[in-house]
This record gives C-alpha cells, sequence and structure tokens, in this order.
C-alpha cells in the first residue's frame, strides 16, 4: 500500500502525448483552437514549474515573512482576477478593493482558523501546510466572490426599473434588492454546493487523489478532503455574502437610492 | 402642501414650485426638458438639492420610505419584480375597488407578462393609489390608453383631489390639464419657464 512512484520529466512529457494528438486533429479539421491549446498548455508548464520551484525554495527557506510574501502574491493574483471576472465593477477604488477585500478576509480567516486549530503544523505557519491551504481556499473564494458580484451588478444594472418600482412603494433598499441579491447569492454559491454534492460520487477531489498517489491510507485522505471541503465552503460563503452585501450597501444610499452611477460601464458590450 | 424650494440636479433646476392640497398641477415641455428627472428628484430617487417639504414637514427629516409613501411617483415605464399582478399588490387595503375603477376588474390573478402597456399603466397607478399617497407625481400616466380607459383614469384622479390629494402630473396630451382643472407649466431645458393660460371652462 505504501511506496511513491516518482516521475521522471520523460514520464511528464510522454503525458503530453494526447494534448499534442488533440492539437493536430484541430488543424487538421480547421477548428483555429490549436493556437490556444499550445499556448495555455505552455503556459501551464512554465507557471508550474516555477511554482514548483518557489515552493521548494519557500520549503527550504522555512521563514514567516517569506511564507507571508507568498499568500501576499497569491492574494494579489487572486484579486486581479476577481476584477477581470466581473462585466461591471464598482466604480473607483471600491471596483478592486471590496472583492478581493471580502475574499482576502474570508480566507485568511479561516484558513488560520484551520492551521491553528485542527492542523496544528509546528510551527503554526508552516509553509508546506499554510500555502496549499490558503492556495485552496482563496481559488474558490475567488469564484464564488466573482460569480455573485457579476450576478449582481448586472442584475442591478438591468433591472433598474423594477429595484426602483419597490423603492417607490416605500420599500428599503435591502427589500427592494432582494431578488437581485438572491440571484447574485445563488450563482456565488452554485460551485462550491455542487462540488459538494458530487464529490465522491462522481470524480475524486484533486487533493484526496494526490494523498492517495502518493501513498496515504485513503481513510486518511477522506479526513483531509472533508476538512478542506468544510473550510472552502464556510470560506466560500462568507466571502460572497460581505463581498454582495457590500457592494449592494456602496450601490445603494441612506436615502434608499439605487446608485448605479457608482457602478461602471459593461466592458463586453456586443462582441 | 407640498413646497419645492430650489430644486436642483445636475440636469433640472433650479426649481420651485408648491403644490396645494386637492389642486392639480400639470407640467408639459419637449422631451428632455427634465420632466421625468425632477419627478424623480421631488420623489428623492435622484440626488438632489434644495428644500422640498410636506405640510411645513422637511423631506430630509423623515426616512426617504416614508417619503415615497406620502409622495407617490408613479414613472412612466412601471417596473415589475414578479409572476403575477397580485405580488405587487398589499393585501390591504382591499386593492378591488380601485382597480375596478380604473377597469380592471379581476386584474390580481394575471400574469405580469401577458399584461398591456395600457394595463401596466393602470395597474402601476392603482400599485401607487393603494398607499393613500398625499401627493401624486404621475409622469404620462394616459400615454398608452385608449379614451375610455383615459376617461376611467381622470375620473379616478379627480376623485383622489376631491379628497385633499395634490397631483403633479407631466403629460403630453395638450387638453388633459383642462380636463384636470390643472394649472399648467411648460418646462424647458430644466426649468419651469412660465403657466399656460387656463382655457375657459366649458
Amino acid at each position: 500500500m505504501n511506496g511513491y512512484q516518482a516521475l521522471s520529466y520523460w514520464d511528464v512529457a510522454a503525458a503530453s502525448v494526447f494534448l499534442i494528438l488533440n492539437a493536430a486533429c484541430s488543424i487538421a479539421l480547421n477548428l483555429g483552437l490549436t493556437r490556444k491549446l499550445i499556448v495555455s498548455a505552455l503556459r501551464m508548464t512554465v507557471q508550474l514549474s516555477l511554482v514548483g520551484l518557489v515552493l521548494k525554495a519557500i520549503f527550504f527557506a522555512g521563514s514567516l515573512w517569506l511564507t507571508l510574501l507568498a499568500a501576499a502574491v497569491m492574494g494579489a493574483f487572486a484579486g486581479r482576477e476577481i476584477m477581470a471576472r466581473q462585466d461591471r465593477r464598482l466604480a473607483g477604488l471600491w471596483g478592486p478593493g471590496l472583492g478581493a477585500g471580502a475574499m482576502l478576509l474570508a480566507g485568511t480567516l479561516v484558513t488560520a482558523y484551520a492551521l491553528a486549530g485542527q492542523i496544528r503544523p509546528d510551527p503554526v505557519w508552516q509553509p508546506q501546510y499554510a500555502l496549499p491551504l490558503f492556495g485552496m481556499i482563496l481559488g474558490n473564494t475567488m469564484t464564488g466572490v466573482s460569480l455573485g458580484l457579476d450576478t449582481l451588478h448586472t442584475a442591478l444594472a438591468q433591472g433598474k426599473r423594477e429595484v426602483e418600482a419597490q423603492l417607490l412603494l416605500g420599500r428599503t433598499r435591502w427589500e427592494a434588492a432582494r431578488p437581485a441579491l438572491r440571484q447574485a447569492l445563488r450563482s456565488g454559491f452554485t460551485p462550491i454546493i455542487n462540488s459538494m454534492a458530487a464529490t465522491g460520487v462522481v470524480s475524486l477531489p484533486g487533493m484526496m487523489t494526490g494523498q492517495i498517489l502518493s501513498g496515504v491510507d485513503p481513510q486518511e485522505a477522506v479526513k483531509y478532503q472533508l476538512l478542506i471541503m468544510f473550510l472552502i465552503g464556510g470560506a466560500t460563503g462568507l466571502g460572497v455574502l460581505g463581498a454582495t452585501l457590500g457592494s449592494l450597501w456602496r450601490l445603494t444610499d441612506t436615502r434608499h437610492r439605487l446608485r448605479l452611477d457608482r457602478l461602471g460601464a459593461s466592458r463586453s458590450g456586443p462582441q | 402642501m407640498l413646497t419645492v424650494r430650489e430644486l436642483k440636479t445636475p440636469l433640472v433646476g433650479p426649481v420651485d414650485l408648491a403644490l396645494t392640497k386637492g389642486g392639480n398641477t400639470a407640467i408639459s415641455g419637449p422631451s428632455g426638458a427634465g420632466k421625468s428627472l425632477l419627478l424623480r428628484a421631488i420623489a428623492d430617487l435622484d440626488e438632489n438639492e434644495g428644500a422640498v417639504s410636506l405640510n411645513n414637514a422637511s423631506r430630509e427629516k423623515m426616512p426617504a420610505t416614508d417619503w415615497r409613501r406620502k409622495v407617490a411617483y408613479v414613472p412612466a415605464e412601471s417596473g415589475w419584480w414578479a409572476d403575477y399582478v397580485k405580488d405587487h399588490f398589499a393585501p390591504a387595503p382591499d386593492p378591488a375597488p380601485l382597480l375596478e375603477a380604473l377597469g380592471l376588474k379581476g386584474a390580481l390573478s394575471w400574469q405580469v407578462n401577458r399584461l398591456s402597456t395600457g394595463e401596466r399603466q393602470r395597474l402601476a397607478l392603482a400599485r401607487a393609489l393603494q398607499l393613500a399617497p398625499d401627493v401624486l407625481l404621475l409622469d404620462e400616466p394616459t400615454s398608452a390608453l385608449d379614451p375610455p380607459s383615459v376617461a376611467r383614469v381622470e375620473a379616478v384622479l379627480k376623485e383622489w383631489t376631491t379628497k385633499g390629494c395634490a397631483i403633479l402630473i407631466v403629460t403630453h396630451d395638450p387638453d388633459q390639464p383642462d380636463r384636470l382643472g390643472a394649472e399648467h407649466f411648460l418646462m424647458e431645458s430644466g426649468r419651469l419657464v412660465g403657466t399656460l393660460p387656463q382655457e375657459a371652462a366649458q
């Protein structure tokens, strides 16, 4: 049961043969996907190789500051991604700030809780645990937050008349925006709910697969996976809730007006 | 009753206006003159400067939600957030008599996406009247109606003014202000530029 099968770089290269076959098919069928396929495969190779090097260096150094720096870089990339995934963003500093802030707050809180409470490595910030954990939590929270904000902003911009109709009947901004908020929360929560429902039946989660492949007892791997899923679910929920409520607060005011002037223009337009 | 002083938004004003209890006031003017924006500003739906008060109570002293129940604004294009008409009305007071007076008997069970423009227009008015407001701000409330429906709506409006409601109506119908016995203002480039003579009562 124990024992870990190490891969050589030739093994890795050989695994890409089917991907190259796909590219060849794309050329033959003139699908126009070749370039995208190859570029993204190369990009992934470079990114992951670099990450391998960087993680090795950080693990070797065992420095709290380096670990925090790595976490900050991850947070910055995730924050940028939240921005990029919204068709309409809040104007001004709120645009980058709110989504990233909610994600980082939720992600950091949940990661710290798990490290200090359940996983308890020594030292508690040990990068072998802290960084992958933070990354998984951050990645999922990022997806949820960007979906939630994108849905909320589109729903408010397109549903201005419906929201204002409720305001005009003397309802508060929270009551009037409830349909949009509900829609946003639903779309922010959907990925995590779906992945919890399908996990284990349809696919084995990547982390658990990794642990099993490296020789960990499946029952132990399951325990870790459950822990991670609970943490991810919790962080995503907190992040989505914080970001959408914060954005709704910003897009309305104390006189219960809808303030779409605080929302930027749609960036997609007709494509 | 409703006093508007130095009301300003980036595109409107300054506007001074006074509505009296039970009085009708009409505003006409070219498209883009800021008529709808003026009504939105009075309803406090857009940011605005100036002093607006109802019965000497300043608008800023009360929550915006209370203000909009007392000063009800019905926009030219109404919004519908649920599937059925009844979900847009409060259960009390019973909206049925109001709907019947507007020629919409049984409309509560109708589906919103099957309503005609004219039906939406009258339902939006009924929805606002259910609040029993002190002031009604109406933006072209009869633009999509056939003559019998226009007559019904105007009859309902007159009934409300006799009950003491003050009405401010934006209209493109040149005869409507006279039919309602309204003081008639002309609006151009964001300002009220004068009154139009009221024709002799017929």
